[in-house]
């Protein structure tokens, strides 16, 4: 049933039946069954029903195999992908593809990082520990809030807790959904709702230059928990969300605020600053890479007075028994290891690597290379944006926008995306694809450019574009 | 001039050990370096990063550009990669040391992994890139979904979950829309007092009320208290099998069997599928739902607390619930079946968990390891893991109590209680004092049913030597405990700090870096 299986390795030693991550060999279990007064490793099973007690391997499977066979194995398949770096790439809708200098993936490789786990044991995993109490403030400081905690699973998740919390804070179970929130965000939070029991009010996106920040304002009422909007939003477009955030206070709501693209906030205002009472986001374009999706980093921000409603793990700073600072997890009460059935959310594990991956960029880029890093995409994106609405056939619909834009084609976006995949440009996501049920935006094309692409991607996007829509 | 010929000492003078190391001006002492926060040494105007410059065009940012002072300092790359090198040396890791934690599964990782999961055919995917050019990373979805399935003896598996507590979430979601597809309203759900904290919480999450299964004396399920529990209100059972006293469930099948007649379904938590895998498959026991930690019994990297990846294996009656998105095998071609396409075949799906497929650059490493070790090497991963948790257990019940170690062997992890320790001693002294002797502590405190517990799981991937050593230093620190040896309540001494202020840290929490803040807290 496995394609490509890897044959059984010629010459293993059957009498060790050793593979090279295991050290025991047949002399050492023999003496430590002595030890234990068992006969064989059979008769430390003897709990599970004979019934259910597998004899020999399970059949049909391959043996083990050496390290350079399984390499070369998984070798064959990745070069059966065309890897962004291969192509004209423009990619973007919530992952965003930017350079990752060298020096991260090396500390992030360190043995005393990669191999250690959740920092519960405080005095030997203070590494650890200050990374997290360093992201904590980046990430606070990045999305202007006054806290944030030590990352969620991704910006989706991160999304759906918000709304958790939203309920929590104010007792009420309606949260309006931005149209221009990621599907995905929005799938996420429809799966949820249908267990939690929120009630989430939420259309597709028109085409259109503006965002639906007024009919948002207009949709609050005495029910409603929280809004969600996404800045710069599924189609690029930004606005001020001040307005916004006032009108959700008058009645009583919290405004959430979703980050996708968190070098956006090199340039543009902080969404804490606006007046959003959560801001939530997907670190992934600082630090982590585009891996096909995953793993990513949530990044999960609020204001100090709903600290003790948040998700997730929090890292504090404190002094040991000889007066030194250190730091700890803290507020666990909040958390499911303690509160079991009463806590704010079941995460356990989040994703601690990638924050640790996004706090070193940081770290590397500081403010200056943040903002010089913004600068360089805006500018890219701008240089872009009017080259291709040069192309017959396009419009551009974005009157504002950061790194990220929606073209509008004269042909469905999704067949023209395919077409230029088969000329070896990834040229952007289709709105088709994003949003399967709403047909009346199919011809929209949403194209982000980081510092990756070069002129030359550019001008080699507008000239397959031009034969396309030809 | 002459030259000097005395030359330098070359042969130490002999130490006085009662003499105390004297203080330093820098508060390093030699290889244990003190490391200030980045908000202490870096500035917002240096940067380690430079760029090409940027296109001069005509802002497209509306009025929103950002004018304030983020705070955001920058440090060189060389001063990066000393500010974390050094960071990096005040962490315990598998990479240092033999990490027992129960129920956490703490093996080595090996590096082929990493090399494999870095390839840019894998790394550098965007998850939108059209399907086409992305064949051979479904090919790798698809690949470590057949050997979850095969090895589980299951029908189906969902990818998606982000980690185990997520693979919680994603059973329990399947259950419910099971039972609501069949118009069959059911409110509880039944999890043992020795459950891990996630299993309530996710239960909660999903709406349930969550009710406790008392244990037996030799700690497992209370079959009869189960039994009589069951009944039309019940959605669904979980169960850890082995479970959390590190023992396996003798009556899984006959449990399942209950549940199923009650028209209940059965969640295993999988945290301890190491223990088992390729000796038993969780289908041959009833099981309709279970997670299975790529980060534990796969080997993927803890990484400090994550990223995990907890795939969900179901049954054929849960298999049509399962989350989007997923790739299925059309002829010579690999399909992620997402919104666009799910309406076709797969309609009844309880939606989507995450933004995208599921955590890739885990499924890389997971089925790296898995071919690499083969049905061969995974059966006996369970055998040796089980046999070093056995030979702790038994080097050690001499001088520890081992609540159930008289109702036969463990599984991969040998658990133990306080009991017996001179007064005021507890379970967090010999923790502490087992980091002085550079190993990581045991799982302290869990599971809940056990006074003090000590939860130790070796796994697989320790040599006999490693485990002769711990095993010396267990019993040493357990020695010292019931002899009421009281510099046992100071350890520990030779960590980078000793015992931390929990206390002082939640009552009045410093979560960022400003200034004097935790002084203010102090006061």
């Amino acid at each position: 049933m496995i394609d490509n299986v890897i044959p059984a390795r010629a010459g293993m030693t059957k009498q060790e039946n050793n593979m090279r991550y295991l050290p025991l060999t047949d002399t050492d279990r023999q003496d430590m069954l002595s030890v234990i007064g068992a006969s064989s490793v059979d008769d430390l099973f003897v709990d599970v029903p004979a019934e259910a007690r597998l004899s020999d391997k399970i059949a049909g499977l391959p043996d083990h195999a050496s390290e350079l066979a399984v390499e070369r194995h998984m070798a064959a398949l990745a070069r059966k992908n065309l890897s962004a770096g291969e192509a004209p790439f423009f990619l973007g809708a919530g992952a965003y593809r930017h350079h990752v200098p060298a020096s991260v993936d090396h500390l992030i490789q360190r043995g005393e990082f990669l191999t250690a786990y959740t920092p519960y044991q405080p005095e030997i995993a203070q590494g650890t520990l200050q990374v997290l109490f360093e992201f904590q403030t980046q990430v606070a400081r990045l999305l202007g809030c006054d806290v944030a905690n030590a990352s969620m699973y991704d910006g989706s998740t991160a999304c759906w807790e918000a709304i958790g919390m939203a309920r929590r804070i104010t007792k009420r179970g309606k949260a309006i959904l931005s149209s221009g929130l990621h599907p995905h965000y929005v799938s996420v939070a429809n799966t949820m709702a249908k267990f939690t029991g929120d009630a989430l009010v939420h259309q597709a996106p028109t085409l259109d230059a503006a965002t639906d920040i007024d009919a948002l304002i207009a949709g609050i009422d005495k029910d409603t928990s929280c809004v969600v909007v996404q800045y710069p939003d599924i189609l690029g477009r930004i606005a001020d969300l001040t307005p916004l955030a006032d009108a959700a206070h008058a009645a009583g709501a919290l405004l959430v605020a979703v980050v996708t693209e968190p070098v956006a906030l090199g340039a543009i205002k902080a969404p804490g600053h606006m007046g959003a009472d959560i801001v939530v986001g997907e670190g992934q374009s600082i630090g982590v890479g585009l891996q096909f999706g995953g793993p990513y980093l949530g990044l999960f921000g609020c204001k100090q007075k709903y600290v003790r409603q948040m998700p997730g793990r929090l890292c504090g700073e404190t002094v040991d028994a000889a007066g030194k600072r250190g730091f700890v997890l803290t507020l666990s009460t909040r958390e499911q290891h303690i509160r079991r059935e009463k806590a704010t959310s079941n995460i356990c594990t989040n994703s601690g690597l990638c924050a640790l991956a996004f706090s070193i960029h940081m770290t590397l880029l500081g403010e200056r290379g943040l903002r010089e890093l913004a600068t360089l995409n805006h500018g890219l994106a701008v240089q872009a944006a009017d080259r291709l609405r040069q192309v017959p056939g396009v419009t551009l619909l974005n009157d504002s926008f950061f790194n990220e834009f929606t073209l509008v084609l004269s042909k469905d976006a999704r067949d023209v995306v395919r077409n230029l995949a088969d000329r070896g440009v990834l040229g952007g996501v289709s709105l088709g694809r994003l949003f399967p049920d709403a047909s009346e935006i199919g011809h929209g094309l949403v194209v982000a450019v980081t510092e990756t692409v070069t002129v030359e991607d550019i001008e080699t996007l507008a000239k397959a574009l031009e034969e396309e829509l030809a | 001039m002459t030259m000097l010929k005395e030359g330098r000492p070359t042969a130490p003078q002999a130490v006085n050990e009662a003499d105390s190391a004297p203080a330093t001006v820098t508060g390093n002492r030699a290889l244990m370096l003190e490391e200030a926060l980045i908000f202490e040494i870096g500035s917002t105007d240096t940067t380690g990063v430079d760029f090409a410059e940027a296109p001069k065009v005509a802002s497209r940012l509306g009025n929103l550009a950002r004018t304030d002072g983020i705070g955001l300092p920058g440090l060189s790359e060389q001063e990066t990669v000393r500010h974390y090198t050094r960071l990096s040396r005040q962490n315990y890791a598998i990479d240092l040391g033999l990490f027992p934690l129960g129920s956490c599964t703490m093996k080595h990782n090996p590096r082929l992994n990493e090399k494999v999961a870095r390839m840019p055919g894998f790394a550098d995917l965007h998850p939108l890139a059209p399907q086409s050019t992305v064949q051979g990373a479904l090919a790798v979805i698809h690949e470590l979904a057949q050997w979850l399935v095969t090895l589980t003896g299951m029908h189906s598996v969902a990818m998606s979950p982000k980690a185990g507590a997520h693979g919680e979430l994603c059973g329990l979601l399947a259950i419910r829309s099971a039972l609501e597809a069949r118009g069959d309203a059911r409110s509880v759900i039944l999890v043992p007092e020795s459950a891990h904290g996630t299993n309530p919480a996710t239960a909660a999450f999903c709406g349930y009320k969550v009710e406790d299964i008392p244990a037996t004396p030799d700690g497992r399920v209370d079959l009869e208290a189960l039994k009589a529990r069951l009944g039309p209100d019940v959605a669904a059972v979980m169960i850890t099998n082995p479970n959390t006293c590190g023992l396996f469930e003798r009556e899984m099948k006959t449990i399942s069997d209950a549940v199923h007649a009650a028209g209940a379904f059965v969640y295993c938590d999988g945290a301890n599928f190491n223990a088992i895998v390729g000796r038993v498959r969780p289908g041959d026991l009833g099981v309709d739902a279970m997670h299975i930690n790529l980060h534990k019994t796969f080997s993927t990297p803890h990484g400090g607390g994550g990223p995990g990846s907890g795939p969900v294996v179901l049954s054929e009656a849960l298999t049509p619930f399962a989350p989007l998105p997923f790739v299925e095998k059309q002829g010579d071609r690999f399909v992620l079946v997402e919104e666009e396409t799910v309406e076709d075949h797969h309609a009844s799906s309880f939606g989507r968990m995450v933004a995208f497929h599921g955590q890739m650059g885990m499924f890389t490493r997971a089925l790296t390891y898995i071919l690499s070790h083969g049905a061969d090497g995974l059966r006996q991963v369970a055998s040796d893991a089980v046999l070093n948790a056995n030979y702790i257990l038994r080097s050690l019940d001499d001088v520890l109590d081992a609540p159930f170690g008289g109702s036969g062997p463990c599984m991969h992890e040998a658990l133990f209680s306080d009991k017996g320790l001179a007064e005021g001693f507890t379970t967090l002294d010999i923790a502490k004092g087992l980091i002085d002797e550079g190993f990581h502590p045991m799982t302290m405190y869990f599971p809940l049913v056990v006074h003090g517990a000590m939860l130790v799981e070796p796994t697989e991937t320790e040599s006999k030597a490693a485990l002769d050593q711990f095993i010396l230093a267990l019993r040493s620190l357990a020695e010292r405990a019931k002899a009421g040896d009281e510099a046992l309540k100071g350890a520990p001494y030779f960590a980078p700090r000793r015992r931390l202020d929990e206390t002082l840290a939640a009552r009045k929490p410093v979560l960022t870096w400003t200034e004097g803040a935790l002084a203010q807290a102090a006061e």
